[in-house]
């Protein structure tokens, strides 16, 4: 190699300081000299330095840096100091890095430690109730545009809402069947594992049937839809605000909680129930298939049995639950959309919230019907 | 030896064809970039500038035709050879593309970081020297992409692009979206750079001030090829409608006032 690695020698000789830089002066080849210079620096601070630059082969800024570095550090740059040597294009770059030398912060100052966290916590709960109140203001102006556009059926934009019943529900249609059917077989094997026990096998009956139709269709129907489009409509709604469509549209006297929420709230609450009917009953089906194959339960038996003991009120009970769900999620997702603000990382940041809020509203409300089920005998 | 791969052009796009399924963006078309110089691409939106850019820096495989970068056909290289070539170039997109979870700091070391073996200090010291060679005030070093301003984001994507001291700059419409003080500024940042670096320059633009201002070469895209190609004085008497309409319509004529007084 012509071009020797990188070094310098200090030379004391002719009464000044002499730096004398060789080889290849490139960042690469840097890293092992960085100290090295900094401790010469620091042990001749206020001297005056001459840097010879004629054995430099090559140079690049980060060479030139820490040689201007070295040079304003050792000596306020007297009619002693100087560099000697330099080819035109060296002298070019050490006098573009000159003038930029000064450290830079690189990270943001973080303040008390024990103060941020309580800064956190406190601007959390306010967060939170400032949420809440925003939410409810949601809610508010979704159903009284509900009720104008009930007054004025004319403004309703059914394309949209077909639209957005298509995408959330038909589509929807084949996971959320697979899932319940699963979920059924998966309670009835738990049946015919444990009540068999019991020489009980045909609760499984009672169980799948109960469990299906009161919980486990519309729960997991919910939950898929949350998933699936309460995430959709935030992402939808959030990009749309982000290219300042929603601006537009109150420009143009569009208002965009009759255009764009309410056709999918409507979408929702009228296709989830439609979905929880179809998930109870692949549900049942699941299970029955279990009870016909995994015990001594015939199809025929199954249904005999069902129509006996299984009352319409446990139907009832689940689907009734499905439009609350469904109106939730909407909402949600639709709320998270709107406060959807700049960027693409508080659009993934408000997807997210979505359907985790959708999520634990969903059970919330779940509870809360458990509990007023139980309450009037229902 | 770094002195045998001196090429009097560093970039050599050779029958190029890109497209998109069936649309053809370019044919046949060639262009070469001189060391040192500052190249100027323009035409008429869709005319396939960014998509030329792209299909040189590797991000836009052509479907024929070559591309040399420093004399390597980069799209037939090993990893090893494209991973010198990336470390010899350095990319300003046209909104900065930042990465917004670090720092305008933090994103000028990223590449130091990754590509070389220095201190911590030394880095910083890096970052710092790039931060403040493009423009930057050095409060800026701690702020986070999104609490800059545009031209501050394009300032601090060319701090980062010049992390890694690269011969090839590629600027993807540096002065769009940027007021005209700061687009002025901008231009005499670009040509003090490459004067002082030895930069070699290839830049996609719209902007007629800014081709008086900075260019050496301009290169025009029309008809999915390069119809013209040659210092602004030369390429200004080219015979083709758009051409003329370019540089001889009112806001043409304007910017060649302002070089002329």
């Amino acid at each position: 190699m012509a071009d020797s690695a990188a070094h310098f020698d200090i030379d004391m000789s002719q009464g000044t300081l002499k730096l004398v830089p060789s080889g290849d002066w490139r960042a690469r080849f840097l890293g092992d000299l960085d100290d090295d210079l900094r401790d010469f620096a620091d042990d001749s601070v206020g001297r005056d330095l001459v840097i010879d630059m004629s054995g430099v082969v090559r140079l690049d800024t980060v060479g030139a840096m820490m040689l201007q570095r070295t040079m304003h550090c050792c000596a306020d740059r007297g009619a002693a100091s100087q560099f000697t040597g330099a080819n035109e294009v060296h002298e070019a770059l050490l006098a573009q890095v000159e003038g930029h030398l000064q450290p830079c912060h690189v990270e943001p100052t973080l303040g008390n430690p024990f103060l941020a966290v309580v800064n956190r916590l406190g601007k959390g709960v306010a967060d939170a109730y400032y949420a809440a109140l925003e939410v409810m203001s949601f809610i508010g102006r979704t159903l009284s545009t509900a009720g104008r556009v009930a007054l004025q059926p004319q403004k309703m934009r059914w394309t949209s809402t077909v639209y957005h019943m298509e995408e959330a529900g038909l589509n929807a249609m084949p996971i959320i069947g697979l899932m319940s059917f699963l979920i059924g077989a998966v309670v009835a094997y738990m049946g015919a594992k444990i009540l068999s026990m019991f020489n009980a096998d045909i609760f499984t009956v009672e169980l799948v049937g109960i469990s299906v139709l009161r919980e486990f269709g519309v729960l997991l129907s919910a939950i898929l839809i949350a998933g699936r489009s309460g995430s959709a409509f935030t992402a939808q709604i959030g990009s749309m605000k982000i290219r300042e469509e929603i601006d537009a549209m109150k420009v143009l006297g569009l208002d965009p909680i009759e255009v764009l929420v309410l056709p999918r709230v409507i979408a929702l609450v009228i296709m989830l129930p439609i979905l929880a009917l179809v998930a109870a009953v692949l549900g049942v089906v699941g299970g029955g298939l279990v009870a016909a194959t995994a015990m001594d339960i015939s199809p025929a038996l199954f249904v005999a049995r069902f129509q006996e003991t299984i009352i319409i009120n446990h139907f009832w009970a689940g689907l009734i639950k499905a439009p609350f769900f469904a109106f939730v999620i909407a909402i949600i997702g639709c709320f998270q959309g709107m406060e959807v603000e700049g960027s693409a990382e508080s659009l993934g940041q408000r997807t997210t919230l979505s359907v985790v809020q959708s999520l634990f509203l969903v059970i919330v409300i779940d509870a809360f019907f458990a509990m007023f089920y139980l309450e009037i005998d229902f | 030896m770094d002195q045998v791969k001196e090429h009097e052009h560093v970039i050599e796009v050779e029958e190029l064809k890109t497209q998109f399924g069936d649309f053809v963006v370019h044919e046949n078309l060639d262009i070469n970039v001189r060391k040192g110089e500052i190249l100027g691409v323009v035409g008429g939106s869709g005319t396939g500038k960014s998509v030329l850019m792209r299909a040189i820096i590797g991000l836009k495989r052509p479907s024929a035709g070559t591309v040399r970068i420093f004399g390597e056909d980069y799209y037939q290289a090993n990893d090893k050879a494209r991973e010198a070539i990336e470390q010899r170039w350095g990319v300003l997109f046209q909104g900065g593309a930042l990465f917004s979870s670090l720092t305008v700091a933090q994103n000028v070391m990223a590449p130091i970081r990754e590509h070389l073996k220095l201190p911590e200090e030394l880095a910083k010291d890096i970052a710092a020297l790039k931060i403040s060679m493009s423009g930057l005030p050095e409060e800026a070093g701690a702020k986070y992409p999104s609490e800059l301003s545009g031209g501050m984001k394009k300032r601090a994507g060319l701090a980062r692009a010049l992390a890694l001291d690269p011969e090839v700059v590629f600027l993807d419409e540096p002065t769009a979206g940027l007021d005209p003080i700061g687009a002025a500024r901008f231009d005499e940042l670009i040509v003090n750079l490459k004067e002082s670096l030895g930069l070699t320059v290839f830049m996609v633009t719209h902007d007629l001030d800014t081709l008086h201002a900075t260019c050496d070469r301009v290169a025009v895209l029309a008809e999915k090829r390069v119809i013209a190609c040659g210092p602004l004085e030369e390429v200004r008497k080219t015979d083709h409608a758009w051409i003329q309409e370019y540089f001889s319509g009112p806001r043409g004529r304007a910017a060649l006032a302002v070089k002329a007084s």
